[in-house]
């Protein structure tokens, strides 16, 4: 392919271009932004139902009081996939196929800049998937050993005494860190390397800027994770003791490395859907990004400060008075930049022209449940209140309200917010308002009754409860099955708009308000296989910065 | 008064009423149960406080919200303001805001930090010690040591250690309707702790096997236990706390991590006095009977090995002996429970994997729960293990 008679009108393009290869080469051979961006998301699409099973199977068995339908061992066990399978392998995939489809469009490049290691990345992640599923299936076959009953944070000495299926799991860990760090290493080159002639790093759209930062986390923070548990394999097959306080070793060393990966972990999956978020909310604001350099300044702070306040996840194993207040101060700062994006999502929607679009449904949803999320995330950082949170049901609904509406849905909120632009058909409008509503109130449900289970005393990761309990546990298993189901719909809404039948036709701008707001929406719906053979002029160079 | 005047008044009320219901909601399990220590109350007062002000927060948010959703709609003709981004207020918003927010922040950690500050370090000198200083002093050390599943006191002042077991452990692995139907299912044991209100008790936390950690909400602390570390941290429950009050394990520590309940029975000084005579005399008795050197009849140690089995080892290999495979193999049948009785023994004593040493029983509780194992549940091996076997065999 040539790009040398090209005039930058993209339209063009297909008319050139060698389609892609036909049959299975296309995917396994790949070297296409948009299709391994295509495999990433339906990747974690797969991935988010057999975690969403998951967590019914944990919602069925809390309903009521006493052990109904599995064994305590296995319930820590799927507590323990629950949690590795929706961060592993749906969110930061999901996150990469969004990063994949978008980055190139929106920076103008033709594709990202290492194509073929853009397929190790996506191709490494089903082998590591696969070790993931085996780490729990294993224990059922003859001479499997124990179940994984450690939760995802893998604490030892318990983890040290589980079976064979750690030492899956712990290989699965490294083939996922791999991916990212592979992931992130091709999206930094990307960004720094191949943007169109003239566009600053200032005028890049803001989903790229919330992957750079992204990526540098992870460069940063997943090795650490890696050493951690090959610490932990060493532990449990070569005799050392490095966690085995037995032996001279220290138990809790393995949580400081664990949190210094984890801590940063939760920005890793909140920064794609800051970006996402950045994208939806000026277009269906239909005025421009608040505080384009506030945004990029404040995720910054984050990303830094977020690295140096790991220990609040660990307040009760009896640090010194000193760095417990420098944790707890440092923590409570988070709210800092985090206040300052979440200002400036209102302060864009303020004086604009709202209309109410799925995408735009969930960006309000989002900011509203976030605000809530970030608010008992400041009370949990609070030592002294945090010495009944902590390890509470209380902590599971934080989390959740964190991680759900800041990474989940914000996801869906872009899958919907792009589908057009990826598919060239308009998705089912009121299937999508559907999916939306029924998703919230089933997500409110489900985690606003865990807080007062949390402060009334019921711990986290028990299979069992006191009946003083009974009554909010039914609301959140009822409000869990809503949740659950309401994702049907959009593995419905997802299946037809790729199908397209009687659906309408997505123009090259989808929505009314995206015509300025990133390079993507000035190429055709469904963009052609290779775009941007030559990259876009960019006269209209203040296009993203808003001062 | 303005239509939006009336919104207001009623977006406060409701929001008044929120925080309200929030102060009354302790009855209501809503809430943190009632705390019964200084220390619990201060920490319910931070608690409260940064709700509070979370709560404020949120409704401040919701009103913006609603009010943007409302008023700047498209449907509505609202043309877009493509220049708010640029106004003064655009321009130093980044200052503005981050600001305020420091503010809260600020608020939060001071009214944090004094609590803090009161209750983190644990004191180190006894109250009767020479110039101790009557603040910074405790009246007795309580020992709490983890184990999977069950908790283990010691006074160490007093000489008394005990098991503070779940109760009752059921044959089935999944609890009856009875069970669950229970009152304090899941959160009674068949030894509470017992301690003294208006006493500064020291508590020293430690694991002899995985993490757990120790949480009784009405103390207002939890502190995990960690094997080869020694926590400190102390509560005093105020004087007219008497009372039952009941936690459980916090931290995950495998299989039966849901069964770790702690009762605690705050009694009057006299009244724990009284208790710790009798524990002594109780654990003076059974020294003495494990100290004799009689011979034991087959029908003896089997009743006491039940009693032994089904507190420490049925959590695991279950009343009837049948485990739950493959983390806990079964009894009934094994090779080792009818096989040589060194090894059985041994196994006992050294553990093996999963399976702790038990070493710190005396040799006639060994004796007991050995011979009970090899002659319960259709193991009728008919072997009778003497005290003095386990003597030889550690």
């Amino acid at each position: 392919m040539s790009a040398m008679d090209m005039t930058g009108e993209a339209v063009h393009h297909d008319d050139h271009d060698h389609g892609p290869i036909k049959g299975w080469r296309r995917w396994v051979y790949s070297t296409n932004h948009k299709d391994i961006g295509t495999m990433y998301l339906i990747f974690a699409l797969a991935m988010l139902f057999v975690g969403g099973l998951s967590a019914m199977a944990i919602r069925m068995e809390l309903m009521f009081p006493g052990i109904q339908l599995l064994e305590p061992d296995l319930y820590n066990n799927i507590v323990t996939n629950h949690a590795l399978i929706m961060i592993f392998g749906a969110v930061m995939p999901a996150a990469a196929g969004l990063a994949n489809w978008m980055i190139p469009m929106m920076i103008g490049a033709p594709d990202m800049a290492l194509p073929r290691m853009n397929n190790l990345s996506f191709w490494i992640l089903p082998a590591a998937a696969t070790m993931l599923i085996l780490s729990f299936v294993v224990p059922f076959f003859p001479g499997g050993g124990t179940q994984i009953n450690t939760g995802w944070t893998l604490y030892p000495p318990l983890s040290i005494k589980v079976g064979m299926s750690m030492d899956f799991l712990i290989f699965a860990i490294h083939l996922l860190g791999i991916s990212s760090v592979l992931a992130s290493i091709n999206i930094i080159v990307t960004i720094f390397n191949m943007r169109a002639p003239g566009m600053k790093l200032t005028q890049m759209p803001m989903f790229v800027w919330t992957w750079l930062v992204t990526a540098f986390l992870l460069i940063l923070v997943v090795p650490v994770l890696a050493g951690g548990v090959t610490m932990l394999l060493f532990d449990r097959h070569f005799g050392t003791s490095f966690f085995d306080a037995a032996g001279g070793g220290d138990p809790v060393l393995f949580q400081h490395l664990f949190w210094f990966f984890g801590h940063p972990e939760v920005y890793i999956l909140l920064l794609p859907s800051i970006g996402v978020l950045s994208m939806v909310i000026p277009t269906f604001s239909r005025k421009p990004l608040f505080g384009y350099m506030s945004l990029v300044g404040a995720m910054i702070f984050l990303a830094t400060l977020g690295m140096v306040v790991w220990a609040h996840h660990q307040y009760t194993i009896g640090m010194s008075y000193g760095a417990v207040n420098y944790f707890m101060i440092g923590t409570i700062l988070i709210s800092i930049p985090v206040g300052l994006m979440k200002f400036n999502f209102i302060a864009t929607m303020w004086r604009g022209s709202l209309t109410f679009e799925t995408p735009m449904l969930f960006a309000i949803a989002i900011v509203i449940m976030f605000v809530f999320g970030g608010l008992t995330g400041v009370m949990l950082a609070v030592i002294p209140a945090d010495m009944q949170y902590h390890d509470s049901m209380f902590v599971v609904a934080h989390f959740h309200y964190v991680l759900v509406p800041g990474a989940v849905l914000a996801l869906f909120a872009g899958v919907f917010y792009w589908l057009p632009k990826w598919t060239g058909n308009m998705y089912n409008e009121r299937l999508g308002k559907l999916f939306f509503w029924t998703n919230i109130i089933g997500f409110n449900l489900t985690f606003f009754v865990q807080h007062f289970l949390g402060l009334a005393g019921m711990p986290r990761r028990i299979i069992d409860y006191s009946i003083q309990f009974t009554e909010f546990n039914v609301i959140s298993s009822v409000g869990a099955f809503i949740f659950g189901l309401s994702h049907l719909i959009l593995l419905y809404i997802v299946i037809d708009t790729i199908r397209g039948k009687n659906l309408k036709k997505a123009p090259a701008v989808v929505w009314e308000g995206a015509k300025d707001n990133g390079l993507e929406w000035d190429l055709p719906s469904p963009p052609p296989y290779h775009s941007w053979n030559t990259p876009p002029k960019l006269d209209k160079n203040a296009k993203y910065a808003d001062a | 008064m303005s239509r939006r005047g009336i919104w207001g008044g009623r977006v406060a009320a409701w929001v008044g009423g929120v925080v309200a219901s929030m102060e009354s909601a302790a009855e209501y399990g809503l809430n943190f149960p009632d705390p019964v220590t200084r220390v619990g109350q201060d920490i319910y007062g931070v608690h409260m406080l940064t709700m509070q002000i979370a709560t404020w927060l949120m409704a401040i948010v919701l009103v913006v919200m609603v009010y943007i959703l409302y008023k700047f709609r498209k449907s509505k003709g609202y043309e877009p303001d493509q220049h708010f981004h640029k106004s003064w207020f655009g321009q130093w918003s980044w200052v503005m805001v981050p600001a305020m927010v420091l503010v809260v922040d600020l608020t939060i950690a001071g009214s944090a930090q004094s609590t803090l500050e009161r209750f983190w370090n644990a004191p180190k000198q006894f109250c009767s010690e020479e110039g101790a200083d009557p603040d910074r002093c405790f009246d007795m050390n309580v020992k709490v040591i983890a184990h999977q599943w069950w908790w283990e006191y010691e006074f160490p002042e007093h000489g008394v250690e005990y098991d503070g077991e779940f109760y009752p452990i059921t044959v089935e692995s999944r609890p009856t309707e009875q069970d669950v139907a229970g009152e304090h299912y899941l959160r009674d044991v068949d030894h509470p702790i017992v301690l003294p209100v208006g006493r500064t008790i020291r508590y020293l936390n430690t694991s002899a096997d995985v993490l757990h950690a120790w949480w009784v909400p009405e103390l207002g602390f939890k502190r995990d236990s960690i094997p080869g570390y020694i926590m400190e941290t102390w509560a005093k429950i105020d004087e007219d706390k008497e009372g039952v009050y009941r936690g459980q394990c916090a931290e995950l520590c495998g299989t039966w991590h849901s069964k770790m309940p702690i009762v605690i029975n705050a009694v009057s000084p006299e009244a724990f006095d009284h208790w710790i005579e009798n524990e002594k005399r109780l654990l003076l008795a059974a020294l003495v009977e494990a100290n004799s050197n009689k011979e034991w009849t087959l029908e003896e140690l089997y009743s006491k090995g039940e009693a032994a089995y089904n507190t420490k080892c049925a959590a695991c290999h279950k009343p009837d002996g049948s485990g739950l495979p493959p983390a806990f193999p079964p009894l009934r049948g094994s090779k080792v429970a009818t096989g040589p009785i060194e090894e059985h023994l041994k196994m006992v004593i050294n553990g093996k994997g999963t399976m702790p040493p038990w070493a710190m029983l005396s040799d006639l509780e060994i004796a007991a729960i050995v011979t009970y194992e090899r002659n319960a549940w259709g193991n009728a091996t008919g072997d009778v293990v003497q005290p003095s076997a386990v003597k030889a065999a550690r």
